[in-house]
C-alpha cells in the first residue's frame, strides 16, 4: 500500500498534484528528485453546449439497458437524466427523435490516427519507432498530427474518444494516449483529461519479422519472450533503485545526487509495474496470449487488454478468469498467418464467456463504422443461438472500451453524472443504413450532418478538392 | 441442349444439377428494380427455367421454402484475389504478384487457381457465387491477365475457372508510377511502349525479334499478350484514382482507338463523372472511400459511387488490394452503405436496386459474364436465399445455389466455431472428434 502511494508520488499522471516536493520546516522545498507524472497535460476544454433534451427516441444506454421510448437530458456537459421520459427544463433545446436512436458515443481503444495520418506518405509515417525491439520511452502522442482528416471522419462515425497507440513493430512500442476527436492546435488540446497512459506491447509475427529481417533479436517467438523478459527484469531493477531512493529521501538520508539516473524507457515500465500505466497488448493467437499472461505473472504486472485477439474465442474462459479484455475486429482474418483462425463469432463468444469484449478498429476507415462491425459480430453470435440484444451489444462499443482505458467513471454509458458523449442516429444503429445525425462531446454538438458549421475540415484538406463535401 | 451438355462437362458439379423450386420469397431479380412478392424461381439443369409470382412447382422438383426470405442472384466480386491468394502475409500462398518475374503482361493468373482455397468457402457462405480475379502489380505498369471463376464446391481436382485471359490489368496510379521507376510519365511510357509493341507484333509476328533494340523492354510474350488489348478483344482494366489520371486514361483511345477500358479505383471519379459516362467506361470501385489517404485520393467521398451512377456510369463493386481481396462476403456491406449515403444531407447514394446491381448485374456486365448477374430465364442458376434484407448486416444466406447446385453450408470458420463453442474439458482434447 505504502509502496503504491509512493509510486503514485513518483509517477502517475492522475497524481500530478502530489508531485510537489515536500516542504521543509523553513518553507524551502526539500531537494527531492521526482519523476513528473504528467509533463504534457491535457489542455482540452469542452466547447459550449446548451441544455438539451432528446426525447421519443429509442435509447441504448451502454450498460445493457434499452429505453423505448427513451429520453436523455444533457446539461452542463453531463448526462443529467435518462429514462422513458425526462423533465424538460425551461429554455432547453428539445429534439423530437421519433424513429431515431440514441446511444453513448463510441470509444475506439485501438487507433493510429495522427500517427499514421492521411495522406499516408513517408513524411507523415510516425507510428513505429522500429529502431529497437524495446522503445517504451516513446509516446504516441508526440507523433500525433492533430490535423489528420481521419479525426473528422471518426467523429462523423460517432466516435467520442479514441486511444492512439504506437504500432506493433516492437515488443514494447511506447505509450498510448487517449484523445477526443476534437480538433486542436496541439495534441494536448485533444487529450482526454486525466486518462491514464498505456504501454503498447506486441507479441507474435510483427516484432519477430521486423527485427528478424534485420538479423537481429528477436527472430522467433521464443526470442520475443526472452527479449521482453530481460526488459522487464531490468525495469524491476530500476524500480527497486527508485523505491530505495524514495525511502531514503523520505527518511532524510538521501542527497539529490543519489537519485537514480532517469531512464525514460524504464519510467514507463516502472509505471506499469506500479499499476499506473495500462498494458494494451497486441496479440493474435490463443497460445501466445497465455505466454503473455505467464510473463505478466512472472514480473508482477497486469494486462488490461489483448488487441486484435483473433483467437480469444479459444481461451475466452481464461480471459474471463484473468479479467483481461479483448479488443477485436468483427471479421478480419487470414491476412497473415496468426490471423488465419479468425471467425466472426469471436466477439460474441468472448462476451458469452463473461469476459470483456470490445470492438476495435486499428484502421482509419473502420473506425468510422464500429457500430456496423459490432452488428456483424452480433448477427454471427445470434445465428449460433447466443441471443444477443442490441442494447447488450452496445456495451462492446462504449462501456467495455471505457473500462479498457480506465475512463469508465467519466464516460462510456448514458448514466446521470457521466459526460454527455452522445450520438443521435437516424435509424437503428446496427443497421447498415444508419448514420449519426448529431454527435455531442461533453455536451457540445461537435458534429451535425445537417449543419455545415458543425462539420470540421482538417487543415490539410482546406483549399483542396472535395473539402467541405459531406464525406 | 447441346450447349447445356457442354456446360455440364465444363463444370463437373452441374452434372448433379436437378430441378429446384425456390418458392414464396421476395425475389429481387436485379433486372432493373424488379421485386416479385411471393415469387418462385425454378432452376433446371443448372439454368433458371422460370421466375414469377406464385408459379406451380414442377413435379419432382426439390423445394426450397423461401417464405419470409429474400431471393437474389448470386453475388459477384468485381475484382478480387480469391483462389490465388490465401494468406496475404505468407509469400508462398500469394500468387497475385510476381515481383521477381521478367514478364508482365503475359502473366496469366489461371494456373494459380486453387479450387479448395478456404476463402472461397467463406465467401460462398456470404452469398458470393462468382468472382473476377486479377493479378497485383509487380515490376511493370502491366500486371497481367485476370480470369473469372465460380465459387462452386468442386473438390480439390475440380475446375472453377470460367474464363481465363478475361482482361489485362494496368496501373496508372501512384503504384504504377512506382513500378515504372518512380513517375507517372515513366508509367505512361511503359504503357504506350507496351501497346505499340503489341501493334508491331500483330503486324508481323515473325519479324518481331528483328531489328529491335537489344535492350528492348517488352518481351515477345508480353507483346503478344497485349495484342488482344490493342485490337479491342480484351478489355484493359486500368487502375487510376486522381481525376486528372482518369481523364488521361479516357484519352488513351485517341491513340489506341479500339481499346476497351474499365476503370478500377477511380476515387476522384465523381469530379469527372460526365466524362467517364460519355466515354462509356465502367468503373469498379467500393463505396466507403472517404479519406485523403494519398495525394491521388484527396477528393475521396462516400458519394462517389452515387454521383458516378447518377451520371450514367456503370459501377460494379470489387475488392482489390490489401486483405479485402479475399473478403467478398462484405460486398453487401458496401452496397448497403452506398444506400445509407443518400440519407446524409448533401450526400448522394444509391437506391436499393442500384446497390444490388453493383454486386450482381453490373460486375457481370462489365466482365462479359452475360449469363449471370440477374434472375432471368436462361441465365445460370446462381441464386441466393437470404434470411433478411440482403444488404443488411444482420442477414445471411440460408441457401446458395451455383449452376443450380445447392452448395455446402460449412467452411473452416464454421468448423473452428463449432470446435470451440464449448470449452469444457472433456475426456480428450478438442482436437479429437466429438
Amino acid at each position: 500500500m505504502q509502496l503504491m502511494r509512493l509510486a503514485c508520488l513518483l509517477l502517475v499522471a492522475g497524481c500530478a498534484a502530489q508531485t510537489r516536493p515536500p516542504q521543509s520546516a523553513g518553507g524551502k522545498p526539500a531537494e527531492v528528485v521526482t519523476i513528473p507524472g504528467d509533463p504534457y497535460p491535457s489542455t482540452y476544454r469542452p466547447y459550449p453546449g446548451v441544455a438539451t433534451v432528446i426525447q421519443n427516441a429509442i435509447v441504448y444506454d451502454g450498460t445493457g439497458r434499452k429505453f423505448a421510448p427513451g429520453a436523455v437530458r444533457l446539461e452542463n456537459g453531463l448526462v443529467a437524466e435518462v429514462g422513458a421520459s425526462v423533465t424538460v427544463p425551461a429554455g432547453a433545446t428539445v429534439i423530437d427523435a421519433r424513429g431515431k436512436y440514441v446511444t453513448p458515443g463510441i470509444i475506439d481503444i485501438h487507433s493510429h490516427l495522427g500517427d499514421y495520418p492521411s495522406p499516408q506518405v513517408e513524411a507523415l509515417s510516425d507510428g513505429n519507432e522500429a529502431t529497437s525491439p524495446s522503445r517504451p520511452e516513446v509516446w504516441a502522442e508526440h507523433s500525433v498530427w492533430p490535423q489528420d482528416a481521419g479525426f473528422s471522419r471518426a467523429l462523423a462515425g460517432g466516435i467520442t474518444a479514441l486511444h492512439i497507440l504506437p504500432g506493433s513493430a516492437n515488443l514494447f512500442g511506447g505509450r498510448g494516449t487517449t484523445l477526443k476527436p476534437v480538433y486542436g492546435r496541439s495534441v494536448q488540446d485533444m487529450k482526454f483529461p486525466g486518462a491514464p497512459y498505456s504501454l503498447k506491447m506486441a507479441c507474435g509475427e510483427n516484432p519477430k519479422r521486423v527485427y528478424g529481417s534485420k538479423n537481429q533479436m528477436p527472430q522467433t517467438r521464443m526470442g520475443n519472450i526472452a527479449y521482453a523478459r530481460q526488459v522487464w527484469s531490468d525495469a524491476s531493477n530500476y524500480r527497486r533503485k527508485w523505491d530505495d531512493y524514495a525511502r531514503r529521501a523520505k527518511a532524510g538520508t538521501a542527497r539529490p545526487s543519489d537519485a537514480p539516473r532517469r531512464e525514460l524507457a524504464n519510467d514507463t515500465l516502472m509505471g506499469v509495474l506500479n499499476g499506473d500505466i495500462l498494458v494494451q497488448n497486441h496479440c493474435y493467437r490463443a497460445d501466445e496470449m497465455t505466454n503473455m499472461i505467464g510473463m505478466s505473472r512472472e514480473f508482477g504486472y497486469k494486462i488490461t487488454a489483448f488487441h486484435h485477439a483473433v483467437e480469444s474465442y479459444k481461451v475466452a474462459d481464461l480471459l474471463k478468469a484473468e479479467g483481461i479484455c479483448s479488443a477485436m475486429w468483427a471479421d478480419w482474418y487470414g491476412f497473415k498467418m496468426e490471423s488465419y483462425d479468425g471467425i466472426r463469432e469471436n466477439i460474441p463468444l468472448v462476451d458469452r464467456a463473461g469476459a470483456c469484449a470490445i470492438v476495435h478498429s486499428d484502421d482509419a476507415n473502420g473506425i468510422q463504422r464500429l457500430n456496423q462491425e459490432a452488428a456483424k459480430a452480433m448477427a454471427a453470435g445470434n445465428r449460433m443461438g447466443l441471443g444477443i440484444t442490441p442494447e447488450h451489444a452496445w456495451t462492446w462499443l462504449s462501456r467495455n472500451p471505457a473500462r479498457g482505458l480506465a475512463i469508465d467513471k467519466r464516460t462510456g454509458s448514458l448514466e446521470t453524472g457521466k459526460a454527455a458523449d452522445v450520438v443521435l442516429w437516424n435509424a437503428e444503429p446496427f443497421s447498415v443504413y444508419a448514420r449519426p445525425e448529431k454527435v455531442w462531446i461533453d455536451g457540445a454538438v461537435m458534429y451535425d450532418w445537417a449543419d455545415a458549421r458543425r462539420r470540421p475540415t482538417a487543415d490539410f484538406e482546406l483549399g483542396q478538392q472535395g473539402a467541405g463535401d459531406p464525406k | 441442349m447441346k450447349r447445356l451438355l457442354l456446360l455440364s462437362l465444363a463444370f463437373g458439379s452441374a452434372l448433379h444439377a436437378q430441378t429446384i423450386a425456390i418458392t414464396g420469397g421476395t425475389v429481387a431479380t436485379a433486372v432493373g428494380d424488379q421485386v416479385i412478392e411471393n415469387g418462385t424461381v425454378i432452376v433446371r439443369d443448372g439454368r433458371i427455367a422460370a421466375v414469377g409470382a406464385g408459379l406451380p412447382v414442377p413435379a419432382g422438383a426439390t423445394v426450397i421454402d423461401a417464405r419470409g426470405k429474400t431471393v437474389t442472384p448470386g453475388l459477384i466480386a468485381g475484382m478480387s484475389t480469391l483462389g490465388i491468394v490465401e494468406v496475404e502475409g505468407v509469400r508462398q500462398t500469394d500468387d497475385a504478384g510476381a515481383r521477381g518475374s521478367p514478364y508482365s503482361a503475359a502473366i496469366d493468373v489461371t494456373p494459380a487457381i486453387n479450387p479448395v482455397s478456404p476463402p472461397l468457402a467463406i465467401d460462398r457462405l456470404g452469398g458470393v457465387t462468382r468472382a473476377v480475379i486479377g493479378p497485383s502489380l509487380a515490376g511493370n505498369v502491366f500486371a497481367g491477365q485476370g480470369a473469372t471463376i465460380s465459387l462452386a464446391d468442386v473438390g480439390p481436382g475440380g475446375n472453377i475457372l470460367m474464363r481465363g485471359r478475361v482482361f489485362q490489368f494496368a496501373d496508372l496510379a501512384e503504384d504504377g508510377a512506382r513500378a515504372a521507376g518512380g513517375s507517372r510519365p515513366a508509367a505512361w511510357l511503359d504503357l504506350r511502349n507496351g501497346l505499340a509493341e503489341a501493334q508491331r507484333f500483330a503486324r508481323n509476328p515473325a519479324a518481331f525479334d528483328s531489328g529491335r533494340d537489344r535492350g528492348s523492354l517488352v518481351k515477345r510474350l508480353d507483346a503478344e499478350a497485349l495484342v488482344p488489348v490493342v485490337d479491342g478483344r480484351m478489355p484493359l482494366v486500368v487502375h487510376a484514382e486522381r481525376a486528372s489520371d482518369i481523364v488521361a486514361v479516357l484519352g488513351l483511345r485517341r491513340e489506341f482507338p479500339r481499346l476497351r477500358l474499365i476503370l478500377i479505383g477511380a476515387r476522384e471519379g465523381w469530379q469527372v463523372a460526365s466524362q467517364i459516362a460519355a466515354a462509356d467506361v465502367p468503373v469498379i470501385t467500393l463505396s466507403l472511400f472517404n479519406l485523403p489517404d494519398s495525394f491521388e485520393t484527396i477528393a475521396s467521398t462516400r458519394s462517389n459511387v452515387g454521383r458516378l451512377t447518377a451520371a450514367g456510369v456503370t459501377v460494379g463493386f470489387g475488392l482489390f488490394g490489401g486483405d479485402s481481396g479475399t473478403q467478398g462476403r462484405n460486398l453487401p456491406y458496401f452496397a448497403g452503405n452506398a444506400v445509407a449515403q443518400a440519407a446524409v444531407p448533401g450526400g448522394v447514394g444509391l437506391t436499393r436496386a442500384q446497390a444490388l446491381a453493383t454486386i450482381t448485374r453490373n460486375p457481370a456486365k462489365i466482365f462479359g459474364m452475360t449469363d449471370l448477374g440477374t434472375l432471368e430465364v436462361g441465365k445460370r442458376g446462381d441464386v441466393v436465399v437470404w434470411d433478411g434484407d440482403p444488404l443488411e448486416l444482420s442477414s445471411a444466406p440460408t441457401a446458395v445455389l451455383i449452376d443450380g447446385v445447392v452448395q455446402p453450408t460449412t467452411s473452416r470458420q464454421t468448423q473452428l466455431r463449432d470446435r470451440y463453442r464449448d470449452l469444457t474439458r472433456r475426456d480428450l482434447p478438442l482436437q479429437y472428434p466429438h
